[in-house]
């Protein structure tokens, strides 16, 4: 053994560089899948037009009042299938009542039925879906030949047997009637998603730490899994305002309530001399409809980071 | 293939049973007594209510009742109307006007879907893309009975392109712009699908071979990139074709078509319970059996489905 000390030559530390890596603060820059969402959503400008015209039918659904002062149920035969006149911006319905204040005092209706039919969807939906594609084995098998059932009827068709032989038509039994079929694709949907979450890395390792299964899917897989479900029901919420007015035009819809489908179906016979109280409700619908629709497939685009590195 | 055949008509078998037992639950649970509602507001006999009782089977418990109503379903036994017409005679009459609809609707959406659907997928990201996909979002978000009206209004009524009703007249052409409509409402999850696959054949390997040997630009796009784009939109399109059948209900009410969907129109304004019901177990049916043929056919055009 020698005693002989090697000299090692060590290169003098530029510590500059590293002051500059040290100045990007990580903390700073937050980035999560609902902030790049944000992100990606505040430069549309269409997402602006979207929430403005949700944000109007809310208003209208809630403070009818701010909109108009004249009274929807008010009808003058003397006005019948009237031009606009000054207070009355769109005329007169076949009944002489305002067709403006029926819009402003129909969004509620429609709202209502639209946000219902969406929890009623997702409060069906997102169990089924989720303990099917989670559970797998006879819990998918069984709850999976449940929603095939539910899928197998045209829920619009069901929704008319429903309302058909519904003693009482409320906005609460015309929700029921169109969510309680509509489940059954959110349920798929979010089966496939649960499919693919189950098996990544965070998963098993939130098992090997000692979570319990439902423990597991309800902390961290449900929550990487919602995406599309939160894509489909903005969509859905449209849908159900559609259907809503459809089983109102056919009759077996609200009774009693201001709504726009049933003012499209009572302005049917008088298309002919009177197409402004059949155009203005129908634009109502159509553009709200249009706005979740829109909102919906904007958020698609938002949180789906591979469409957005696509674009 | 006679394998998938075989277990795909099986997988049926539990759907069909769930569904009918599903609608006729519905009914059944509703309260009221169907046979004191016939009578109105007298009083009846009581060995009458009794005698009708036993002539519906409603004296049964419900599972048997609702075996009763399988065999009827099975024997083609749908009721009478209340003009007293068997439901399946008016339905047989009806059909055929329906799947004349129906076809000229889906043969127009299938080539609106293949032909925009290619040159927006072609030119992505171009102004004709753009365009097409705002407007492909604005006609998917109109109500089809809004769309039905806005059509009868201004091409019917004010330019007098087309009849504003059909009657009984059930002619190709009269009945051309009702299936313009339905078909300009649904062409839009088709034209996605093959702007989808024909951006996703582009850049497929064996569209760059077929680059690599030499062949024309003209060649590649319709037999290489388009066919191959085809299959997702064929089935969607065959799907559709059975939603259809199903849902002429507001388009036929609307230009007074007389077709299945007309029927069952006029059966829910009437207040007809017992006929809307007949009629929409039977449209359901169909649509089970439609979607079966889809599920084949798809796995006709892509091998790969059948050894999933």
């Amino acid at each position: 053994m020698s005693d002989r000390t090697i000299e090692h030559y060590v290169a003098p530390i530029d510590e500059n560089s590293a002051v500059e890596v040290d100045k990007v603060k990580l903390s700073e820059r937050r980035s999560n899948l609902w902030l790049d969402a944000w992100r990606d959503l505040r430069r549309r400008p269409l997402f602006y037009i979207a929430l403005a015209m949700v944000l109007v039918v809310t208003a209208a659904a809630f403070f009818p009042e701010w909109f108009t002062s004249v009274d929807p149920r008010a009808t003058d035969l003397a006005n019948s299938n009237g031009p606009a006149e000054p207070g009355h911006p769109l005329g007169f319905t076949f009944q002489g009542a305002d067709i403006y204040a029926r819009i402003i005092y129909g969004a509620s209706t429609s709202l209502a039925v639209g946000v219902l039919t969406m929890l009623i969807t997702g409060v069906i939906g997102i169990p089924m879906g989720a303990l099917a594609g989670f559970y797998g084995g006879w819990v998918d098998s069984f709850l999976s030949r449940i929603g095939d059932i539910f899928f197998s009827i045209p829920y619009f068709l069901a929704a008319v047997v429903v309302m058909s032989v519904m003693p009482s038509k409320n906005v609460l039994t015309i929700s029921f009637a169109i969510g309680g079929f509509a489940w059954a694709s959110l349920a798929r949907i979010l089966r496939a998603e649960i499919l693919q979450v189950k098996n990544l890395e965070y998963v098993m390792a939130s098992e090997a730490v000692g979570r319990s299964k439902f423990g597991t899917l309800v902390r961290h897989v449900l929550p990487n899994s919602l995406t599309p479900v939160i894509v489909y029901l903005t969509i859905a919420l449209g849908a159900a305002i559609t259907a809503e007015a459809t089983l109102s035009f056919l009759g077996v819809g609200l009774n009693n309530v201001i709504s726009w489908g049933n003012d499209i179906a009572d302005a049917q016979s008088s298309i002919r001399v009177a197409p402004g109280s059949l155009f203005w409700p129908s634009l109502a619908l159509t553009l709200t409809v249009l706005a979740f629709i829109v909102l919906g497939e904007l958020l698609r685009d938002a949180l789906d980071p591979k469409a957005r590195a696509r674009r | 293939m006679l394998m998938y055949v075989v277990r795909r008509l099986l997988q049926a078998i539990p759907v069909f049973l769930g569904t009918t037992f599903l609608i006729y639950f519905m009914v059944f649970s509703m309260p009221g007594d169907p046979v004191l509602a016939l009578f109105g507001d007298k009083t009846p006999n009581p060995a009458v209510l009794e005698a009708l009782r036993q002539q519906y089977h409603l004296d049964e418990p419900f599972f048997m009742q609702y075996l009763h109503y399988l065999q009827n379903l099975f024997t083609g036994n749908l009721g009478e109307t209340f003009s007293g017409q068997q439901v399946t005679d008016v339905l047989a009459r009806a059909f055929p006007v329906t799947l004349k609809l129906v076809l000229m609707a889906v043969i127009i959406e299938f080539l609106l879907a293949t032909v925009i659907g290619l040159i927006s997928g072609l030119r992505k990201g171009g102004i004709i893309d753009n365009t097409n996909l705002v407007v492909a979002l604005v006609l998917s978000s109109v109500p089809p009975f809004v769309a039905l009206f806005l059509a009868q209004y201004f091409i019917g009524i004010k330019l007098g392109w087309a009849p504003v009703t059909v009657g009984a007249n059930t002619t190709w052409s009269a009945m051309f712009l009702p299936a313009l409509v339905i078909a300009l409402t649904i062409y839009v999850t088709g034209m996605r699908l093959m702007r989808g696959s024909v951006i996703e054949a582009q850049s497929a390997d064996y569209v760059r071979t077929a680059l690599a040997k030499g062949l024309t630009r003209r060649r590649i796009i319709p037999v290489h990139v388009a066919r191959n784009s085809l299959i997702p939109v064929i089935t969607n399109t065959a799907a559709s074709f059975g939603a259809l059948i199903a849902g002429t209900t507001v388009t036929e009410g609307i230009f007074n078509i007389p077709g299945v969907g007309k029927v069952l129109f006029d059966a829910i304004i009437k207040g007809e319970t017992a006929t809307v019901v007949s009629i929409v177990t039977i449209l359901t049916i169909l649509y089970i059996i439609v979607n079966i043929l889809v599920d084949l056919l798809y796995a006709v055009l892509d091998p790969r489905i059948r050894y999933v």
